[in-house]
């Protein structure tokens, strides 16, 4: 498994030429450059997971952790230490072959997306750079390092949401992106140094002694971790980033805002599993219903969003909300017994990364020929774009849960695990999803069906996207109808032991009937040209449909927060007080002591009398003095 | 000879050559000469110096040497180093050579400039080689001295004012160390001046007790412990460049440097007593310095607190007293001084072009300037703690250092200190979007020009040191690592 260094050099390698030389190349070199490097990275990931699943299982039934690059990076002490290296286990190589795939697929894309922008160059180095950072998450051996490359992905980020530098709006965004997930990060960061200090070791598997001895720090230093993957899951309330994160170019919004980076918090919680079920239950509860809120709040947002872009992120927020009540409602990690939640939300995880970057790249391609974000720009498209709303219509039906779409059979065992959990949280989850179907057809009939925008189409007749952007589609499609058929359970479950998915038609049912409603419910209020019933409640509870397009000013509350509070109240005040306290006391002792000298000055004054007087009135005083004492 | 006094030595034979120079170009060539040879000289030594260690060399100090030059006072030019004192040495060799490319193009005067430049080098790499208090304390004045008058002629804005400022605020920390000192060498029997053996005296808990913080606060002056840094800000922004540079870079680190080793070192009941009351000054200063950052509106200034609150967390790690914060410190130091210098000189380019350092008045610089936005960005970048780039290092050492104190008050103090870093990202994230992105307003400046050649020499350099102690830690953290053991050993004898 030497080769597998592979994956993280090529990356890195493409992204410093293109940094130090793509301003020489053409747009064309830049291109193929970070697109050949991607695609050796996509075949090295698939061989690795190959060899790794077929060289079969030990003796115990699990599939080996492999270690095959590790060395020490930065030194603290004889136990604790940041190593760099690769760790190869069945959910790593599982992200090996997301990350690849995605990226190749946004490489590829982005091809004829961004045709002659200029910083093409710049963009492509970029790409290379998240994909390494990203990479290098997934396959960290340690905690530190996957903070290392946690940040760096964060960084990629915010280079690429702020791509259109000269847009005030992808400034804000990038910024806001970045300072909200490191204050998440800021509550990683102190977890990692609470485990790292009472386990002694920044692997994921401290002794049994330190374990037993954790007590409550555990649970307190998994808890902090979690803040930390829900900044960058954007679980309610940090979510706030991730909305403003499509001013970015929209393949990257496939890329990072869809498919990987968002869904690094569901994997930190994967990676660190084993520990939050035995020693941290509550904990895993906890996640479990930050997830379903989150799901819930960004499920009813979505229902009214306006902006393609804005729906499908939304749409991001409320799934990532599943992936971690998925995991949140495990309460062993046996799959038999209450472990079924952390196989569902990995393959959850899966399944979703390739029908929302197909759905992005779809938004993307539509985006591309009306030249507007608005649903009001578009309607009518299917005639213009027929791969394009074929494709997009089979990531809807796999989003809504229809069989035999993938999203179908890893909603379904997300369901089933929420039953288990509790028939409560079975139940809204249940509701959720009908939601997801809802607003996702509203979107679909919104841009494929309805009025056509003639005004606009006179001027401008939207067309189908060229080659380098419907293969993507194309194949993320086939990959989305055909991924629920895996036999997921084979290679990925919480304890490591092979779980063979069966459907529980009771829940499957409950919730395809569900679903159909809500198309059905859709349908009957979008895929006509005018929309009265949706007008009508619009108009009825309009109290309530502004708070969900304004995101129930979940922006204002934090905007409130940033400027009033910190700013306001802690920064000016602060920088008052050094400027005219601090700094004023410094000036004082120098305006004191020029003051002493200037009093003291008439008396050097060149009298010849007042010398006199002065040398014999301390004569005097002296004299006394001494006769006194 | 011993191969350290070169450090000294080539200085002053810069000084003969700058003096007997007649054209610019021949102040040039001694400039590039003379920093180039000292740069050389650095990395020889550092090379050297592992070399000796992994041979294994265990003194404390190697390439040492003593001369004695007053015999009643026992006053001694006794040189030695370790592993702190060879980065140090390393990070003022590149800061001095870089620092010359980026007074490239200074006038007028440049004869006299660049002769007060290597007399303040001269002070401060004859700092970092010394083990005999006297002598360190001659040569930190003598890096001193001149900052007044680096600032007072070639500066702008208020320059007397802030040289003054500056000057005054130094030397009173000064006086303070002078006595400090005079107090450790009585204490410690008034038999050496040498560091290296007074640390085998055992000064009376008394006399640490009043000297301590008279050391402490002596160096803390230019370490900018909060409430005596007032002079940063102003010095800095009325200082040219390269001093700016060379300053935060290198002459802050004095004070950080000091503080460790001959307050902390020499006096280890001083530091056990007076540790937290430090440190809570020190954690102020992290966190106070970051917020005061968030509202400024010159580059300087912002610069400035940033500094406030990046030495802050030097002094603040070396208080912690575990061997893993005190290589952080160490760290930190090298790391701060790499990025800062890189920040200044990126500063004074910018407003060399621009005329202005109000962040109001600059914009969309992108597009006009793109070499040196990069430059800001990726210094950005380094000094919020960017894996990759030189301050995670050096951050994550100190935190993980500080965590081993797992009594409250000093957790309470590093989860304070840790907040800097959410901080941090808010006033550099604004600065890199107020002044680099978005579309330049104002038409004048759309003909300004890219860096020239030794502006970006200068740049690259830095900007490579940066991200080679960003990527490959190892070496630099191993060395200081094995050099600050004794130092820690001493303090937690108690």
């Amino acid at each position: 498994m030497d080769y597998t260094i592979l994956i993280l050099a090529l990356p890195a390698l493409s992204f410093l030429l293109l940094a130090l030389a793509g301003m020489k190349m053409s747009h064309r070199v830049a291109g193929i450059v970070g697109t050949l490097s991607l695609a050796a990275v996509t075949v090295l990931s698939y061989a690795t997971a190959c060899s790794y699943f077929t060289a079969g299982r030990m003796e115990d039934g699990l599939y080996p952790t492999l270690v095959p690059w590790n060395f020490e990076w930065l030194p603290f002490t004889p136990s604790l230490h940041i190593d760099m290296g690769i760790l190869l286990d069945p959910i790593s190589v599982l992200m090996l072959v997301v990350v690849s795939t995605v990226s190749l697929m946004v490489h590829i894309y982005s091809f004829g997306y961004m045709k002659g922008e200029k910083g093409f160059q710049r963009y492509y180095a970029f790409l290379s750079l998240f994909t390494f950072a990203m990479l290098g998450l997934v396959v960290a051996t340690n905690i530190f390092q996957m903070y290392v490359f946690w940040e760096l992905v964060g960084v990629s980020s915010y280079l690429l949401i702020g791509f259109y530098y000269t847009k005030p709006e992808a400034i804000a965004a990038s910024k806001k992106a970045f300072i909200v997930t490191r204050f998440a990060d800021l509550g990683f960061l102190i977890g990692i140094l609470i485990y790292g200090y009472y386990m002694q070791t920044f692997t994921f598997t401290p002794s049994e002694e330190r374990l037993m001895q954790a007590g409550m720090v555990l649970p307190w230093a998994l808890g902090l971790m979690f803040v930390g993957g829900a900044g960058k899951s954007a679980m309610f309330p940090l979510h706030i980033w991730l909305p403003d994160a499509m001013e970015g170019p929209t393949p990257v919004s496939a890329l990072i805002h869809a498919a990987t980076m968002v869904v690094a918090g569901v994997y930190l919680v994967a990676r660190m599993f084993p520990l939050y079920v035995d020693f941290a239950p509550h904990v895993l509860h906890a996640v479990a219903w930050v997830g379903a809120f989150t799901a819930l709040y960004a499920a009813s947002v979505a229902c009214v969003q306006s902006d393609i872009k804005r729906v499908l992120a939304f749409s991001t927020i409320s799934q990532i909300g599943f992936m971690m009540v998925a995991l949140g409602v495990c309460t062993d990690a046996d799959p038999h017994g209450g472990g079924l939640g952390y196989m569902a939300g990995m393959f959850h995880l899966f399944t979703h990364a390739m029908f929302k970057a197909l759905l992005f790249l779809g938004a993307g391609c539509i985006i591309h020929a009306v030249h507007s974000n608005e649903m009001e720009m578009m309607g009518g498209l299917r005639r213009y774009m027929p791969v394009t709303h074929i494709t997009f219509l089979v990531a809807c039906l796999a989003i809504a849960g229809i069989p035999p779409f993938s999203g179908f059979f890893s909603k379904d065992e997300i369901l089933t695990a929420c039953f288990g959990f509790s028939p409560a949280m079975g139940w809204i989850m249940t509701a959720i999803a009908g939601m997801t179907a809802f607003y996702m057809f509203r979107l679909y009939y919104g841009i494929f069906w309805g009025k056509e925008n003639r005004e606009l189409h006179a001027r401008h007749t939207p067309h189908e996207s060229p080659l380098a952007m419907t293969f993507p589609l194309v194949f993320l499609a086939l990959v989305t109808v055909g991924a629920g058929f895996i036999p997921f359970g084979r290679f990925v479950s919480a304890n490591g032991h092979a779980y063979d998915i069966h459907l529980d038609w009771g829940v499957a049912g409950t919730s395809i009937v569900v679903a159909l409603a809500a198309i059905a419910l859709a349908t009957w209020m979008y895929a006509r040209d005018r929309q009265p019933v949706a007008d009508m409640l619009a108009a009825r509870f309009s109290r309530l449909h502004r708070a969900a397009y304004r995101r129930f000013y979940m922006d204002e509350a934090w905007l409130f927060v940033t400027k009033r509070v910190i700013f306001r109240c802690v920064s000016v005040p602060v920088a008052w007080f050094d400027r005219h306290v601090i700094d004023q006391f410094m000036n004082f002792l120098a305006w004191g002591t020029n003051a002493a000298g200037e009093s003291l000055q008439p008396v050097q004054n060149g009298r010849i009398q007042a010398y006199t007087w002065w040398f014999l009135s301390g004569i005097i005083v002296l004299t006394a003095v001494l006769l006194l004492f | 000879m011993n191969i350290l006094s070169l450090f000294v030595l080539i200085p002053l034979l810069m000084l003969l050559g700058l003096w007997m120079s007649r054209s610019l170009n021949q102040v040039r060539g001694v400039m590039v000469a003379g920093s180039g040879l000292l740069l050389v000289l650095a990395v020889w030594l550092a090379v050297a110096y592992s070399g000796l260690r992994s041979a294994g060399a265990d003194e404390e100090m190697l390439f040492t040497a003593s001369v004695t030059w007053f015999a009643p006072l026992h006053i001694c030019y006794s040189v030695g180093v370790d592993g702190i004192s060879v980065v140090m040495l390393l990070l003022s060799a590149v800061i001095v050579f870089t620092g010359t490319f980026a007074s490239w193009k200074l006038k007028p005067l440049t004869k006299e400039y660049f002769l007060w430049f290597t007399l303040l080098s001269t002070g401060v790499f004859g700092f970092f080689i010394s083990t005999d208090l006297f002598t360190m304390f001659m040569f930190y004045e003598v890096a001193l001295i001149p900052m007044y008058l680096l600032i007072g002629v070639w500066g702008s804005g208020r320059k007397e004012y802030s040289a003054m400022k500056l000057t005054l605020m130094l030397m009173g920390g000064s006086a303070f160390l002078l006595i400090g000192i005079l107090g450790i060498y009585y204490g410690a029997g008034g038999e050496t001046m040498n560091i290296l053996e007074i640390v085998k005296e055992r000064i009376p808990t008394e006399v640490q007790r009043i000297f301590f913080p008279a050391v402490f606060l002596g160096f803390g002056v230019l370490g900018a412990l909060f409430p005596f840094h007032t002079w940063s800000p102003d010095g800095h922004a009325s200082a040219p460049t390269a001093v700016s540079m060379l300053h935060a870079g290198v002459l802050m680190k004095l004070g950080g440097y000091g503080c460790f080793r001959v307050a902390m070192y020499l006096m280890p009941t001083g530091a056990a007593i007076w540790g937290d009351f430090f440190l809570v000054l020190t954690t102020v200063s992290v966190v106070y310095g970051a917020f005061s950052a968030v509202v400024q509106t010159d580059l300087k200034y912002i610069n400035a607190y940033s500094s406030v609150s990046h030495c802050g967390l030097v002094l603040f790690a070396l208080l912690m007293m575990t061997r893993v914060s005190a290589t952080g410190a160490i760290l930190q130091m090298l790391s701060h001084g790499l990025m800062t210098a890189l920040f200044f000189a990126l500063i004074g380019m910018i407003y060399g072009r621009t005329h202005t350092r109000d962040i109001r008045q600059l914009s969309g610089l992108m597009k006009i300037m793109p070499f040196l936005s990069v430059g800001y960005v990726i210094a950005g970048l380094a000094n919020l703690g960017l894996p990759g780039l030189s301050g995670f290092v050096a951050e994550m050492t100190v935190f993980v250092g500080s965590f081993e104190r797992a009594d409250l008050f000093h957790r309470a103090c590093t989860v304070i200190a840790t907040t800097s870093i959410v901080i941090t990202a808010v006033y550099i994230l604004r600065v890199v979007g107020r002044i680099l992105y978005g579309t330049c307003r104002n038409p004048e400046h759309l003909k300004l020009t890219d860096a020239t050649w030794d502006e970006r020499f200068a740049v690259i350099c830095l900007v490579v040191a940066v991200a080679g102690l960003g990527l490959s830690p190892w070496w630099a953290s191993s060395v200081i690592s094995a050099s600050v053991e004794p130092i820690i050993s001493q303090l937690s004898q108690l």
